[in-house]
């Protein structure tokens, strides 16, 4: 089941007294929800989701997951990085399994559980294969089994797709909304790729630099799959560029200037 | 979906000759060695033998070294001496890696610890462990645990600096991930760290092993009356020069099984794959 997240005013310095990098983000996600993240290189799009996860605290503000505030990593929220970062020391089905050992589940269960999800992802004949002789995106696949062997509520992505080739990219861009949206996992994922975020999402939000706001949303009413030829998709596209460039000639002024305006369109 | 061809392994048993044939080509250079060893060894003991001024040492020649080998396993004496020296050899690096690893875990985990210990360690580090020896002495009530202290003194360097390099060289995201999955203090260090680092570990236990059993034969020319340096002083104070030379030899022999048990062990704990 998914569960809702609430960010409420989260504002952030890595040094006391210094910039912040985040300001203000308030915002909330519902349970079940695919929410897309996007921002230039540096606005502190991974240093929100690292909140999310449990992995940093804000200097201000807080992250709920339901009513429960987030102040350690659980594996109930769960993130998905740009590396895989599987354990070379570990089979296949080991890695996808590690979070079931953590959590003290019997090997019996855990591996019952875990063999369904490889299945799922397409690595039912690679289970018991040494992680180093897999490829890139046959790597993140074990990744994604492991993050959703633990049944998170709350799944978090990292750009995780972003180095892998264009084929698998596009299947696994395709799974990870069918799958949250399957199990109604709360879905949040940071991109560069605008296509990325309209064929992945339910809601854009789109975040500024410098600090780090979140300065417009977008929400995605497409049916699913996306098909990224479709008229719909290249106007939606082009809406979000546009608001891209608006958020750049707010940043272009000087700070003390009026802040953009925060643009909902629902 | 990826449609992998198994490929069948229908080997017919393996034919005897055939593997003996390939066993003899993998060994045939080491053999080599050995021959060309033992060939110089054999030249040196016919020089000595036919020089006025050293008739004496002709025992160290391979014929009477190898009946003196003979003798001494026969006898059974040898196994007492052995069995002294591995004993020796084996409690101190227990020790070692009990101190060595947890302090190398520490100092790679956290930069401060590595720098505040850097210049200390590197100083002890460069102190030869026989130079401990009056220290020890002082220090132990028996001879035997004075020793050990030297084989600790010995081995506690390389498993210390290699154990932290592991560290060190863990990959920062393995630490976010298995914190993500929901990892204990504990389960991290067990599952993740412990692993890790394993292959460098047992890098330095193989040093340290090297450097333990150069160090043991001097230490056990002091004070005790077992184990194989002091097998070495007593052939020498007797003049029973094939009999050192013979303990020679067994040293030489189980210095190469103790390496070849931890490159075995390097082996198994490394998960590179090549
Ligand atoms: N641990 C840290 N200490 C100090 N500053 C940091 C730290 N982590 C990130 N920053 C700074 O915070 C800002 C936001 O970083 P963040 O990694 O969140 O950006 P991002 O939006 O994810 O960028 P990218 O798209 O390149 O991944 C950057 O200016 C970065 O230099
Ligand atoms: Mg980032």
């Amino acid at each position: 089941m998914g569960a809702t997240i609430t960010l409420d005013f989260i504002t952030h310095r890595f040094r006391a007294g210094g910039a912040p990098t985040l300001e203000n983000i308030d915002n909330r996600i519902e349970a079940g929800e695919r929410v897309a993240l996007i921002g230039r290189s540096g606005c502190g799009k991974s240093t929100l989701l690292h909140m999310l996860a449990g992995l940093l605290l804000p200097s201000e503000g807080c992250v709920r997951v339901n009513s429960h505030q987030v102040t350690k990593p659980s594996a109930k929220w769960n993130m998905m990085f740009q590396k895989p970062s599987l354990y070379p020391w570990m089979s296949v089905q080991e890695n996808a399994a590690l979070g079931l050992l953590f959590a003290g589940q019997p090997k019996q269960e855990a591996s019952a559980r875990v063999s369904e999800l490889l299945d799922k992802v397409g690595l039912h004949d690679k289970k018991d294969v040494n992680v180093q002789s897999l490829s890139g995106g046959q790597q993140q696949r074990v990744a994604l089994a492991r993050s959703l062997a633990t049944d998170p509520e709350v799944l978090l992505l990292d750009e995780p797709f972003s180095a892998l080739d264009a084929f698998t990219r596009s299947a696994l861009q395709e799974d990870v909304p069918a799958i949250c949206g399957a199990r109604g996992i709360t879905m949040v994922i940071v991109t560069h790729d605008i296509d990325e975020a309209i064929t992945m999402a339910d809601r854009v939000l789109i975040m500024s630099q410098n600090p780090g706001r979140i300065v417009s949303e977008l929400k995605v009413d497409l049916p699913w799959p996306r098909n990224s030829s479709s008229q719909e998709f290249q106007t939606l596209r082009n809406e979000l560029m546009q608001r891209f460039r608006d958020t750049d000639d707010g940043l272009s002024g000087r700070k003390s200037q009026p802040e953009p305006a925060v643009r909902r369109v629902v | 979906m990826s449609q992998s061809t198994t490929v069948s392994h229908t080997h017919s048993a393996p034919q005897f000759p055939a593997r003996l044939g390939s066993w003899l080509k993998s060994a045939q250079y080491p053999l080599i060695g050995i021959v060309v060893l033992l060939a110089l060894w054999w030249f040196g003991g016919w020089l000595i033998a036919n020089n006025p001024d050293t008739q004496a040492f002709a025992a160290f020649a391979p014929g009477p070294t190898f009946e003196a080998l003979g003798y001494l396993i026969s006898s059974g004496s040898l196994w007492g001496t052995i069995g002294s020296s591995l004993y020796r050899i084996l409690t101190g690096l227990f020790w070692g890696v009990v101190i060595g690893v947890p302090v190398g875990v520490v100092i790679g985990y956290f930069a401060q610890a590595m720098q505040v210990s850097n210049l200390p360690f590197q100083f002890l580090r460069m102190i030869s462990p026989l130079a401990w020896m009056p220290i020890a002495v002082l220090a132990f009530e028996t001879w035997d645990a004075a020793i050990i202290f030297l084989i600790v003194m010995a081995s506690v360097w390389p498993i210390i600096f290699s154990t932290a390099h592991g560290v060190k060289r863990i990959d920062p995201n393995w630490f976010k991930v298995a914190r993500n999955l929901g990892a204990s203090g504990w389960q991290m260090l067990h599952r993740i760290i412990m692993p890790a680092i394993m292959m460098d570990v047992m890098a330095g236990i193989r040093l340290a092993v090297g450097v333990a059993w150069v160090v043991l034969v001097p230490a056990e020319y002091l004070g005790v009356t077992s184990g194989l340096g002091y097998a070495i002083n007593d052939a020498r104070d007797t003049l029973e020069y094939d009999t050192l030379a013979a303990v020679v030899i067994v040293i030489g022999v189980i210095g190469y099984g103790l390496d070849w048990v931890c490159a075995r062990l390097l082996q198994r704990f490394n998960w590179h794959v090549e």
